[in-house]
């Protein structure tokens, strides 16, 4: 097994470094040095969009995406969005309209949704679907997200008015 | 809120009902709820499976010498290492058949043959591709009906775990596939079928699809000498614990499991999958190991059955059914896990929801050449479903009557006997079906879509389940000095929202806000025993447990009011209480509670019992299809699924339970099949095998259920975890050849299959791929 480079990045806001192998993808590197595991390996083809990470601004597969690319990126995670005292107009959406089961791949979603409602603050259930193809849930708690990214936007608007 | 003793009226009734949002709600949105495939304990090494490429054959000999001079590799482990630590390496629900490494034979492609251990995954991985294994092949058996008669036997001698009374005659049995063949014999079903006016025989098939949940199959053992835990993604943690003290020959009390939430299971992580290896190689490594699965390898642990299922049924000149054969073929694969139970329990209810007087029914589990079958939220009642409600619309559609006609004059509504002889209650079908009517509004005129090529149709379907039966739950109620109460269940909570559901029946009971009640994470250590979270079960096994502990922990805490002088009836503060109990913030008042139902067997060779079952599950779909008559493709317009759930502890969660099965099971019928080519699976990965996305959604999907009281439930509930799964197939069979006439005998129902189908019948078939 080659050896391990160091690399220095921005996680969540903060400057990190982390040694890592060439084979370690963003998924192993997030759990394996720094504990967050709200990103996860499930189908490890990027398809079903649980490894769901943002990097640079755009939202990337962590699965397929190699750590040492993050090298000098800014990265962040579903770890960011909340703190002790408030979710996340969108974590909030997603538990007031029931919008996970099993919950595995919901931090992906969250994630996406966030994306989307930034890009786009009102969508409409199509734009929703369309944005969204890339997040798979097996427990198929479609209806519910839809409910919550609409529920999302809302908050988000009562925000940015008040 | 201060919880006390005797609160008014008022707020009874206020918890349950109530769509309470989930308790673990926040660890889940926040990305840090606990689950078993990305924990990691101090010191772990790893372990990755080399898997068999052959179906069938003997282990001439293994080669792991060069996997083992790689850096990092620790240990290289075959079953004879493994015999090495546990003497019998068999294991298994209801035969001790499957071993935890391959043992002198193979069965299916992708069984577990050697296993490496080493300091990092990717080692582990590396020295796997070192291993080499030859292997003198077998000829194999894949079909179910042929492994009825073939004269390849899959296991050269039966051997049925003790657990099952009905499986002891198959102790050492050979020459055989056959796991189990339950019969059911009511009436005279050959007289009455001969008698019949009209005659009808049909046969269903299904393929085999899997659950993939997202978490994939994840087990971590932390061995040491005297005792022994497990971090495990387990649907059933006091089986685990069970086998791994069997294997052991320990007691029970040195083995722990603990079980943090579930990327969910739909009934694969149930009784025993990774654990019994995770097991001996921690005993091998002495330091924790994990063995956790990727996405693949869930191809090669368990599926659904795949199912051939031929129906008769004979009909009266007024559109009766007099008489129904069932024949119900399960393929197993190469081990039996749960297989004889599905065989059994779905079995008696094969001749669906009708009112019938002379029934038989054959069900046979079979072993055969490929990754083993267990249950699949539903335990097998799906596939059954498929071919009576296929086959009841054939009937009316020949009989040229209204489906719904045809079968209102055939329901079993309540006080009738069942197949088994047992007198039906709290049984709406009825009801179930009126909803979905009206929310069809079958009545009103349908537009079939005119002349274009594409066509309009409709269908629906119903059906019953008897939750398996006799199981126990146990539950504890621990009510502290401050008057804060926590909840020990050992039904896990994998996404049906079960920790919130009980919590509000804790919290009805003691009349305290349900957020305030702490639902334990599962640990065997403390928590008591449950059979499972299996079969829409948990909601009223355990159920009563919890609410019989609430109301014990209650009876307590009046009885101590009483002990420190309190009168009758006072609404002291139970933080209060305490503190003139013990003179400070001291103490607790522990309620415990256990449920069991009554249950008679049924009587060996007819399957005839007065008290088979506790409840059962009522379900109806109806479904509205557009087909593309030049390309096969079916649009699904319209998806509406009803249940009967008895009472809504939680309604949005009953909703969201019949949404999200209603949906999976829309997977299963239009696309989802794993496809096995002489014993390979060809498509084990999510790019080439499909799964419901955002696009599949119908156009129009409705969740909804009736409330009938279940008299024997827990606040009148029942469980809703698979009962939405039951209809979707053949209601959209049945709108498809009410689309544009062709019928569909086995799923999925993709628009090659519609499409060939389409050509069958105009006389031009097409060739075979």
């Amino acid at each position: 097994m080659t050896a391990a480079r160091t690399i220095t990045f921005t996680l969540n806001g903060a400057p990190v470094t982390a040694d890592v192998k060439p084979h370690h993808n963003l998924i192993e590197m997030l759990q394996g040095e720094f504990g967050l595991t709200g990103a996860r390996e499930s189908c490890g083809q990027g398809l079903c969009g649980c490894c769901s990470v943002v990097v640079n601004g755009r939202a990337v597969s962590g699965c397929l995406y190699l750590a040492q690319f993050v090298d000098g990126a800014d990265v962040v995670t579903v770890e960011s969005l909340d703190t002790r005292e408030k979710l996340s107009p969108v974590q909030q959406a997603f538990i007031e309209a029931s919008a996970f089961q099993c919950g595995y791949c919901t931090p992906g979603f969250i994630m996406m949704v966030t994306q989307l409602l930034d890009e786009n603050p009102d969508p409409s259930d199509e734009e929703i679907k369309h944005y969204l193809t890339g997040n798979l849930c097996r427990c198929a708690t479609y209806p519910e997200v839809i409910d919550a990214v609409k529920l999302a936007a809302n908050k988000r608007k009562a925000v940015a008015t008040a | 809120m201060a919880a006390t003793l005797n609160p008014s009226d008022a707020k009874v009734g206020s918890q349950v009902g109530r769509s309470v949002p989930r308790l673990e709600g926040r660890d889940k949105v926040t990305g840090r709820a606990e689950y078993t495939h990305v924990m990691r304990l101090p010191g772990m090494v790893y372990a990755k499976l080399f898997r068999s490429t052959v179906a069938h054959g003997k282990i001439k000999s293994i080669d792991t010498s060069a996997a083992k001079k790689v850096p990092g590799v620790l240990h290289v482990v075959t079953v004879d290492d493994v015999m090495k630590v546990l003497k019998s390496p068999y294991y298994g629900p209801a035969f001790h058949d499957q071993p935890i490494l391959a043992h002198e034979k193979v069965r299916f492609v992708g069984e577990p043959v050697a296993a490496v251990i080493a300091t990092d995954p990717h080692i582990a991985e590396q020295a796997v591709q070192l291993i080499t294994a030859e292997y003198e092949e077998m000829p194999a058996v894949f079909d179910e009906v042929e492994a009825l008669t073939s004269d390849v036997f899959v296991h050269e001698q039966l051997k049925p775990a003790h657990t099952f009374a009905d499986l002891k005659h198959l102790k050492d049995a050979k020459n055989t596939n056959v796991a189990l063949s339950y019969n059911l014999r009511r009436g005279d079903f050959d007289k009455a079928f001969a008698a019949a006016e009209h005659q009808f025989e049909h046969e269903f098939k299904t393929q085999k699809v899997l659950h993939l949940s997202f978490e994939p199959f994840a087990c971590i053992c932390d061995f040491k000498d005297t005792h022994v835990t497990f971090y495990d993604s387990s649907q059933g943690p006091s089986f685990v614990r069970t086998e791994i003290a069997r294997l052991l020959g320990w007691p029970e009390n040195k083995v722990r499991i603990k079980v943090p939430y579930l990327g969910s299971g739909y009934g694969s992580k149930l009784y025993i999958k990774l654990e019994a290896l995770a097991l001996a190689l921690a005993m091998i490594a002495r330091k924790p190991v994990k063995v956790a699965h990727t996405f693949e390898e869930m191809f090669y642990q368990i599926t659904r059955h795949p199912s051939t299922f031929r129906i008769k049924s004979g009909v009266d000149k007024n559109g009766k059914i007099v008489a129904r054969k069932c024949e119900v073929y399960w393929n197993g694969g190469a081990y039996a896990d749960i297989g004889p139970r599905v065989t059994q329990k779905s079995g008696l209810t094969a001749a669906g929801p009708y009112d019938i007087d002379n029934v038989w029914i054959d069900s046979h589990a079979l072993y055969t050449n490929v990754t083993p079958s267990g249950a699949l939220r539903g335990f097998g009642v799906p596939q059954l479903v498929w071919a009576y409600e296929g086959h009841t619309d054939m009937m009316a559609r020949a009989l040229k009557m209204d489906p719904v006609e045809f079968r209102r004059k055939n329901l079993a509504i309540e006080g009738r006997a069942h197949a088994t002889g047992q007198i039906l209650q709290d049984h709406p079908i009825e009801k179930v079906m009126d909803k979905v009517l009206e929310r069809m509004e079958w009545s009103k005129p349908f537009d079939r879509g005119g002349n274009s090529h594409i066509k309009r149709g409709r269908g629906f379907a119903i059906a019953n389940k008897a939750v398996i039966s006799p199981t126990t739950s146990v539950a504890i109620v621990n009510v502290s000095a401050d008057g804060s109460a926590t909840l020990y269940c050992g039904t896990v909570d994998m996404g049906q929202g079960s920790d919130t559901a009980m919590a509000q029946m804790v919290a009805e009971v003691l009349n305290i806000p349900t957020e305030d009640v702490r639902v334990t994470p599962r640990d065997t250590d403390v928590t008591p025993y449950d059979m499972g979270t299996l079969g829409s079960r948990s909601l009223f096994h355990m159920g009563h447990a919890v609410r019989r502990a609430a109301e014990d922990a209650r009876d307590k805490l009046k009885a101590l009011a009483k002990e420190v002088g309190e009168p009758e009836g006072s609404n002291i503060p139970i933080a209060e209480l305490f503190q003139k109990r013990y003179g400070m913030q001291a103490g607790n008042v522990i309620g415990s509670g256990i449920y069991k139902p009554d249950y008679t067997s049924p009587a060996p060779g007819t399957g005839q019992s007065p008290n088979v079952t506790p409840f059962w599950m009522l379900a109806g779909s109806g479904a509205e299809v557009e087909v593309d008559t030049e390309t096969g493709h079916v649009k699904i317009t319209k998806l509406i699924t009803v249940v009967d759930c008895g009472k809504a502890i939680n309604p949005k969660s009953v909703e969201t339970q019949i949404s999200g099965a209603a949906l999976m099971h829309l997977g299963f019928t239009m696309f989802e099949k794993m496809h096995i080519d002489g014993g390979q699976v060809t498509n084990a990965s999510l790019a080439d095998y499909k799964i419901p996305g955002f696009h599949d959604l119908p156009t129009k999907l409705e969740s909804l259920y009736v409330e009938h009281d279940q008299s024997n439930g827990p606040f009148g509930a029942k469980g809703v975890g698979e009962v939405a799964t039951f209809c979707v197939g053949p209601a959209l069979a049945n709108a498809i050849d009410d689309a544009c006439g062709v019928r569909i005998m086995e799923m999925p129902l993709n628009a090659e299959t519609v499409y060939r189908a389409l050509r069958a019948k105009m006389g031009k078939p097409l060739e075979d791929a």
